[in-house]
């Protein structure tokens, strides 16, 4: 079985090689059918990674202890599920995991170009495949998946392995990993496709609008796989925090910035013709900080909670990087003249002028962040001594530059394109800016004193206002026009612009993540060693430990606390959190208990046992407003799904016609 | 011309904010990795500086009440460590893990920790062959 799976990995490496071979030989001495059969290898690789990954699959669920990796990663008592997760609960099985994605979107793009891009697609092909043959040199010849457990030359069964790290085994992580990758994997076609027309110098804007929407495909799954990451970590790690600033979390980050940055800008082109550099520079920055991202995961260059796993593979990433930087720069600066620009920056209150200033923010913050990532490296190298910067230092960047973009999104989408005066936007936000300076007052008197506080709930009602508004007053017109009622005409508005509601609604998302954000300038706390009977009151709470009681099944042990819960002097529920201690890893492993509120979190976490074991350690959190940021989240998530529902009206920009060489044109 | 003028006024007050912003950031939190051996050897500078440090959590591990004392070894130098944080010490942290400790050494010869990490002994015995023992630049 596993000499079936190396050997399908093997041959899929063959295939990459000759795929790449094959298009751009094909493409340059104009060969249809060699171009054909790359793009049939491209099939291929991908049935010989499906097979391979079925193989694992079956190995890990069927747990076959010879394989050092079903060995290492999974044991006989864990349920299923967390079986078939293994597939990428380790180094090598993560690799194949990563190409078995990228030979997917492989034959999916080649699959839906069949009769598209017909000039680009060869070099796409070799593009992708490139990125193939990497990751597939990592699986064939450093990190096999398929090695078995031998002694001496005889293969040995051990006959139970070690288990899955028992942080990984919650539901989270069933889905977390899968989608970042598949936003980490995806970006590579749109960067194919910006390669391949730098390359071809394709005239028009036809694969803007590919990369825009494959863009949004990608986005979409790492905005759901980081906050999903961000997920797990409130309701694993007992700390109570979703986001750290560790560097695996920060990998996870910057590409998601400049992919949001590229989304932005990319209309600048669309619209105007403006930015050309600058997109491409996003969209290949892009593309390197998702293998960057890898490499961190992976190497564990940097020391972090995510160190699951490391190993040699740390150089053959900076050889990959090095490379397809220099050749990507190289690249596109040999094509300067034609990314030259179509329009130039007429005013500071346009709506270029808010691209650009997005932009700019979006990739200082992106800056900063890889910077204090990789201080510890930075600084090792120029002063040898290893200093690492912490929490504090991201958070007093980013608050700032999250309020700017807060503030951004309100303006944004409301202000005239070219030139804007001062007439139209004292129209535009007069409401706007009375309803934020309103909020702001009113909680000031509440009592709130939070500086950023202030700042950022005034600036979510700000955006909210701005976006009801534009929706009202669109769906008015339509109200008027159709005599439809207002909730079809708002329905009717969305579907004529689906990207310009769908992108509002993301944006009202984000203003909801952005109120879930600031409720942690109002977190309580408190730790206490406690014995059964005691009481604890913590804001309108009071816990009080009834039990603690202890359980075992095949997979772990555990004990767990019994505390009631009553608020304002009313029972309102009994809370366990729970202490695992998984037998086979002996790692032990918490389960928060949270009672989540739209208001605020109840949190409570079982630290341990004194050492007497008589008392034990609690630690009791309210979290307010955290349930927002899932609920943002949600909002944002339709948003992008409306975002790629074609538009009922096709959206024709008059200045397609009048660009690019005449006669070649192919958009109409 | 005067609008390039505007512009680039505007982005220079805004990179030169966070700049500010970043190099506060950094002087207030750095933290310096060092080693236990590494330890003994700075001068009285290192008890003003955040240090970072590893090693193996030894056998006894007190908890007194919100404080926790144990020690950290690392080949024959040991080291005192009070961890008196606020987050609750990650699950992994036990006996023969390894850890590192954010904080200060105290006059006392005792390091005053306010954020531990901890990595599982366990990861490291099935580990490829790669880096000897403990210590901040072996556990990277």
């Amino acid at each position: 079985m596993e000499n079936i799976g190396a050997l399908s990995v093997l041959l899929a490496f063959c295939f990459a090689v000759y795929s790449i071979l094959a298009s751009v030989i094909g493409k340059l001495t104009k060969r249809p059918f060699l171009i054909l059969s790359a793009e049939r290898a491209v099939y291929s690789i991908w049935v010989l990674v499906t097979i391979a990954a079925g193989i694992l699959i079956y190995s890990l669920m069927t747990g076959d202890y010879r394989m050092a990796y079903v060995a290492h990663y999974t044991n006989r008592a864990m349920p299923s599920i967390y079986k078939y997760t293994a597939w990428w609960g380790g180094q090598e099985g993560s690799l194949l995991f990563w190409n078995w994605l990228l030979a997917s979107y492989g034959a999916v793009v080649v699959y839906r170009n069949q009769r598209k891009f017909r000039e680009m697609m060869p070099w796409v092909v070799a593009v992708m495949m490139s990125t193939q043959v990497f990751f597939l040199t990592l699986i064939v010849f450093i990190e096999s998946p398929f090695k078995v457990l031998t002694v001496g030359r005889r293969i040995v069964d051990v006959g139970d392995g070690q288990g899955l790290s028992a942080l990984l085994q919650y539901w989270t992580m069933i889905i977390h990993p899968p989608m970042l990758y598949l936003g980490y994997v995806g970006f590579v076609v749109p960067f194919a496709f910006a390669v391949a027309s730098l390359i071809t110098k394709a005239p028009g804007e036809a694969w803007i609008h590919v990369t825009r929407r494959w863009t949004l495909v990608t986005w979409m799954f790492q905005t759901t796989g980081v906050l999903l990451g961000a997920g797990w970590a409130y309701s694993v790690l007992g700390w109570g925090g979703y986001w750290g600033w560790d560097p695996v979390e920060n990998a996870s980050l910057l590409p998601w910035i400049t992919a949001t940055a590229f989304l932005h800008s990319v209309m600048m082109q669309e619209k105007k013709g403006m930015m050309k550099v600058w997109n491409m520079v996003l969209v290949s920055a892009t593309f390197f900080l998702c293998i960057f991202g890898t490499f961190l995961t992976r190497s564990g260059i940097v020391n972090s909670v995510h160190a699951f796993s490391q190993g040699p593979i740390g150089m053959y990433f900076v050889v990959f990087l090095s490379i397809g930087i220099a050749a990507t720069v190289t690249l596109i600066v040999s094509r300067l003249d034609f990314l030259k620009s179509e329009a130039s920056m007429e005013s500071v209150l346009s709506r270029e002028s808010s691209f650009l200033f997005n932009n700019l923010v979006l990739l200082a913050s992106c800056f900063a962040i890889l910077w204090g990532t990789l201080f510890p490296v930075i600084s090792e190298k120029f002063t040898g001594e290893k200093i690492s910067v912490d929490a504090p230092f991201f958070n007093r960047i980013n608050i700032p530059i999250a309020m700017f973009l807060l503030l951004l999104t309100g303006v944004g989408p409301l202000i005239a394109w070219r030139k804007s005066s001062f007439d139209s936007l004292k129209r535009a936000f007069l409401w706007p800016t009375v309803a934020g300076v309103a909020v702001a007052a009113g909680l000031f008197g509440a009592g709130v004193r939070s500086f950023y506080a202030l700042v950022s709930f005034a600036l979510c009602s700000f955006v909210l206002v701005t976006v009801v508004m534009e929706f009202v007053k669109g769906a008015n017109a339509i109200a008027s026009k159709d005599k439809s009622s207002f909730i079809s005409s708002m329905i009717e508005l969305t579907h004529r612009n689906t990207r310009r509601y769908g992108g509002y609604l993301v944006h009202v998302g984000v203003v909801i993540m952005f109120i879930g954000f600031t409720g942690k300038a109002f977190d309580l706390q408190k730790t206490v060693e406690i014995e059964k009977g005691d009481v604890v009151s913590l804001g309108k709470y009071t816990l009080r430990l009834v039990d603690i009681q202890e359980g075992q099944n095949d997979n772990y042990r555990q004990q767990n606390l019994v505390v009631d819960v009553t608020k304002n002097g009313e029972h309102v529920g009994t809370l366990k959190p729970e202490k695992r201690l998984y037998l086979a890893k002996k790692e032990p492993a918490s389960n928060v208990a949270i009672r989540r509120r739209l208001n605020e979190d109840l949190y409570i976490n079982f630290a341990g046992l004194s050492d007497d074991g008589t008392k034990a350690v609690m630690q009791a959190y309210v979290f307010p407003l955290v349930s927002w940021i899932w609920i943002g989240y949600w909002v944002v998530l339709s948003g992008t799904i409306i975002c790629l529902i074609p538009s009922k009206s096709r959206l024709i920009y008059p200045r397609m016609e009048i660009v690019g060489v005449a006669g070649k044109h192919a958009k109409v | 011309m005067k609008t390039y003028l505007k512009f680039g006024f505007l982005i220079a007050v805004i990179l030169g904010t966070l700049l500010w912003l970043a190099m506060g950031g950094i002087s207030d939190t750095k933290t310096y990795y060092k080693s236990i051996a590494e330890l003994n050897q700075l001068g009285d500078s290192a008890k003003d500086h955040r240090l970072r440090v590893g090693g193996d959590v030894a056998d006894s591990i007190q908890h007194h009440g919100r404080e926790v004392r144990f020690t950290l070894t690392q080949d024959k130098l040991v080291l005192p460590v009070v961890y008196s944080g606020i987050e609750p010490l990650p699950d992994t942290f036990k006996p023969g893990a390894q850890a590192l400790a954010d904080g200060k050494l105290g006059a006392d010869g005792v390091f005053h920790a306010t954020k531990i990490q901890a990595k599982c002994a366990s990861k490291y015995e099935a580990k490829p062959i790669q880096q000897p023992a403990a210590g901040p630049r072996a556990s990277l």
